[in-house]
């Protein structure tokens, strides 16, 4: 075990290198540069823009500017936003809780529902339930999400006025009520996909187990059909269901760049999107970091998870 | 067949059943799985089922332990079990019975058991499941039966994954788990197909000493006539969804009434213990000719961890002449697979030569290696996943000449030819290999490693997956086969009674290396290693020299 873990968080620096150089290079290579938005600015001269490269470090050799980059940020300075000078870690900061608070609650109502429906369709299969629910998947797989959060405001805030149509609060109203109401609606609206996958994953997964030799022999014991689906389908049919959580653990602190846009939500969909559009190359190449340090962290802690759940690998 | 029904089974009857249908969902190509079948396993005694695949015997397991799937239903009939009819008896009264009045084993011990759970809460939960005892009294119940069960160390391997146990621990896992509440009836459905043949030898013994200690009713269902000879007392005999005779072992084996009974026990290849007439051949030279052959299999390495080396084939040596086989016999993991893919250059060895017509082959890069690939072919285990399902068999056949400069037309004519060859007809050259049964599909692998007019076949397996019958008849065409072209044969097998039937000479396995070799009547009459006379000895169901079953008790 400590083996594997070593060599697993080897491969994992060695992963993070790979991504920061190919980022940081390929964030480089876009037109105009670090500086394209200074230049838009009518009272600079050619002259403020040299001097700010000087000031920036911007006029050496990339790959010096690389390892300098680098260096600061394993020390733990991320560089400054260009927007206004903020550390980069404190504007990631700000807006990662508004993220894990939406995203958090979506995943927690993508699990919940979507390994009952997973569960339930594979052991009914092909009841009525097994067919709506494959209905159901394959509808809001293939609509686009800001469509449903579009109507969701239609229906929901413009017509019944129930919810509100964005933002995470009403300034001046800090009340958890007040944060509920407005989480319900995205929460649900992003929640509709990932219940879409997941469930399907858990149907196959769970088909997958009920299969098994066995499971006959849990039957031949005269368990309860009940304690055979608990006991012996599902938990074999976790097993692959804790690597999926662990590729989708990034998103849950990422964002969902085109839902908060929707729902103009601050968390880090917006910051990346905003910093983009800003030529805000600290903050992009930040996010870039923080998400590339998330996946390699999902998938850590789901094959650490996966060895503490199954003997053949925690023993084996 | 029994004319009267009884209401009640007598009192000496464990498990009755009677006039019992079950139908097959539509569109199958029977209408019943089984149709009218009644027998009785008295008390205390061991019945046998036996029969082929698709002969019904595991359906009429599963009717009886009320574990068919919904889409299979008994239409028709009674079975009994201590007395009660379980047919329409309700869900949950039929559980309490399950694992309590009747318990089963089952074929493969390797996925037989959760691997999530450790082996002593697996057999804690049949008993907490019908609720006896306290979590305590059923831990000390689970290590009791453990020891009961012959496992080592019982108290530790109560805490043990089934990962780290073999394959003859975890059936006797299986067998602790079924008899934990002391069922009158235990069904144990072909419960050592799946294990080496010494091993095969200690679960029947097993099985046959618990059964008398208690006094239990087994049903035992098998398609093997050696395991019917050693532990029957009764035996029924199955063929398509009918019992076609059934009696007392004795009088089954000894003479058998039915002509399907008199085919399957004829077909159980045994021991001959005599030596094949080798065939004249020109070339005295051996063909092949392997020294030093050395093969380690290395996995878990990296960085910070240990490497785990196994020696799978460790300084092998043996020649084969033209026109003669070489049987290599030997339990799992004793490297015979291993050699086999080391020989046609599947796998990469590590040390030592392999002399082909006098060439050294083991060192040649795969691309020198491509032109004499057509001289050496395989013949495969298992004739359902070596043939690719979209592809015709007349393609199947030709491609490979063809990537190798044979005319299409001229290979289309000698794919013809062969087919009718191996005894199918040549229509057979547009179908897709599911319209054909396991048989016919060995019979198109065959025909496919033949395309290349080889000079040596390897055989790995080549009958293990078919029933006797088929199996008999494959062997007849790869010797009718050998006879007429003369080529060399390494056959690859865990059943000594099927090398026994086709090879000149056998090489016996073990941890990688060979411990014996010599001719048929030296391996089974007189073996000179330990290893060879324990193997022989474990055969089920014969006595070296012998050339028939012989009953059980005999």
């Amino acid at each position: 075990m400590r083996g594997f873990l070593l060599n697993r968080l080897s491969q994992s620096l060695i992963l993070l290198l790979i991504v920061s150089v190919i980022g940081f290079f390929v964030l480089n290579l876009l037109p105009g540069g670090p500086l394209a938005q200074f230049g838009l600015d009518p009272g600079m001269t050619q002259d403020d823009l040299e001097r700010l490269k000087e000031q920036l470090g911007l006029n050496r050799p990339l790959f010096i500017q690389y390892l300098d980059w680098a260096w600061r940020l394993l020390q733990g300075d991320w560089g400054h936003s260009f927007r206004d000078g903020a550390p980069v870690l404190a504007v990631i900061g700000r807006h990662v809780l508004a993220t894990l608070l939406l995203m958090g609650t979506s995943t927690a109502i993508a699990i919940a529902i979507g390994t009952w429906i997973g569960i339930r369709g594979a052991t009914h299969r092909y009841s009525l339930f097994d067919y709506m629910a494959t209905v159901g998947a394959m509808v809001a797989l293939s609509i686009p999400t800001f469509w449903f959060g579009l109507v969701g405001i239609y229906i929901f805030s413009l017509q019944l006025g129930w919810l509100p149509a964005g933002n995470m609060y009403t300034i001046g109203d800090g009340s958890v009520l007040n944060y509920l109401h407005h989480l319900i609606m995205p929460s649900i609206v992003l929640s509709l996909v990932h219940v879409a996958i997941w469930s399907r994953y858990m149907r196959s997964a769970t088909l997958d187990a009920i299969s098994q030799d066995f499971v006959k022999t849990a039957r031949a014991k005269g368990l309860s059909e009940r304690r055979v689906i608990m006991k012996h389908v599902v938990g074999n049919a976790l097993l692959p269901m804790i690597t999926l959580a662990g590729v989708q653990l990034p998103s849950i602190l990422t964002g969902a760049l085109v839902t908060e846009t929707v729902f103009t939500w601050p968390g880090m969909g917006r910051l990346f999107l905003d910093s983009l559009g800003y030529s805000d190359y600290p903050v992009v190449m930040g996010l870039l970091m923080f998400s590339a340090i998330l996946v390699i962290l999902g998938n850590l802690i789901a094959d650490i998870a996966v060895a503490i759940v199954d003997p053949r690998i925690r023993l084996g | 067949m029994v004319a009267t029904i009884q209401p009640v089974a007598p009192h000496d009857v464990a498990l009755s059943v009677r006039d019992l249908t079950v139908n097959l969902p539509k569109g199958m190509e029977r209408t019943h799985a089984v149709e009218n079948i009644s027998f009785d396993l008295k008390r205390g005694q061991i019945l046998c089922v036996i029969g082929e695949s698709g002969s019904g015997k595991s359906v009429t397991a599963n009717a009886i332990m009320g574990l068919l799937p919904n889409v299979i239903r008994v239409s028709s009939g009674a079975i009994h079990l201590d007395g009660m009819n379980i047919i329409g008896m309700p869900q949950d009264k039929l559980r309490s019975l399950r694992g309590r009045v009747v318990s089963m084993i089952f074929q493969d011990p390797l996925s037989a058991l959760n691997p999530l759970m450790t082996v002593g809460a697996q057999i804690d939960e049949v008993m907490a499941a019908h609720g006896v005892g306290t979590p305590k009294s059923r831990r000390g119940r689970a290590i009791e039966l453990l020891t009961e069960v012959g496992l080592p160390d019982p108290a530790l391997m109560y805490h043990q994954y089934p990962f780290r146990l073999s394959g003859g621990q975890r059936q006797r896992v299986m067998i602790a788990m079924a008899l934990a509440l002391e069922p009158t009836i235990l069904i144990a459905d072909e419960p050592t197909t799946a294990l080496d043949v010494t091993t095969q030898a200690q679960i029947l013994e097993l099985i046959r000493e618990i059964q008398r200690r208690k006094g239990m009713s087994v049903m035992f269902i098998t398609h093997d006539f050696g395991v019917v000879a050693e532990i029957a007392d009764s035996v029924v005999v199955m063929e398509k969804g009918h019992i076609v005779e059934q009696g007392s072992a004795q009088q089954v084996l000894k003479s058998p009434g039915h002509p399907y009974t008199r085919r399957l026990i004829a077909a159980v290849p045994h021991l001959t213990g005599e030596d094949r007439v080798p065939l004249e051949t020109a070339d005295k030279a051996p063909i092949l000719k392997v020294e030093g052959l050395m093969k380690t299999y290395r996995s878990g390495s990296s960085l910070f961890s240990a490497q785990r080396v196994v020696p799978a084939v460790n300084e092998v040596s043996f020649d084969l002449a033209p026109g003669r086989t070489l049987g290599v016999v030997g339990e799992s993991g004793s490297g015979k697979s291993s050699l086999g893919r080391l020989l046609i250059k599947l796998l990469d060895s590590d040390g030592g030569g392999i002399l082909f017509e006098g060439r050294d082959i083991a060192k040649l890069s795969e691309a020198e290696f491509r032109p004499l690939r057509p001289r050496v072919q395989m013949i495969f285990q298992d004739p359902f996943a070596s043939l690719n399902p979209r592809s015709t068999i007349g393609h199947i056949l030709t491609v490979g000449p063809v990537a190798h400069g044979t005319p299409y037309a001229q290979a289309r004519e000698e794919a013809k030819a062969l087919l009718a060859h191996v005894g199918l007809d040549a229509g057979a050259f547009d179908r897709f290999p599911h319209e054909f049964s396991g048989g016919q599909r060995q019979r198109i692998g065959i025909a496919r490693a033949l395309m290349f007019k080889p000079k040596l076949l390897i055989a790995d397996e080549a009958v293990s997956a078919l029933d006797v019958s088929i199996q008999a008849q494959i062997l007849q065409l790869l010797d009718q086969i050998q006879r007429e072209t003369g080529v060399s044969m390494i056959f690859i097998t865990h059943d000594l009674r099927v090398a026994s039937q086709i090879c000149d000479e056998i090489a016996v396995m073990q941890k990688g290396r060979i411990v014996e070799r010599g001719p048929p009547s030296q391996i089974f009459l007189d073996p000179q290693s330990a290893y060879t006379r324990e193997l022989v000895a474990a055969i089920p169901g014969e006595q070296p020299g012998s050339t028939r079953p012989v009953a059980a008790n005999g």
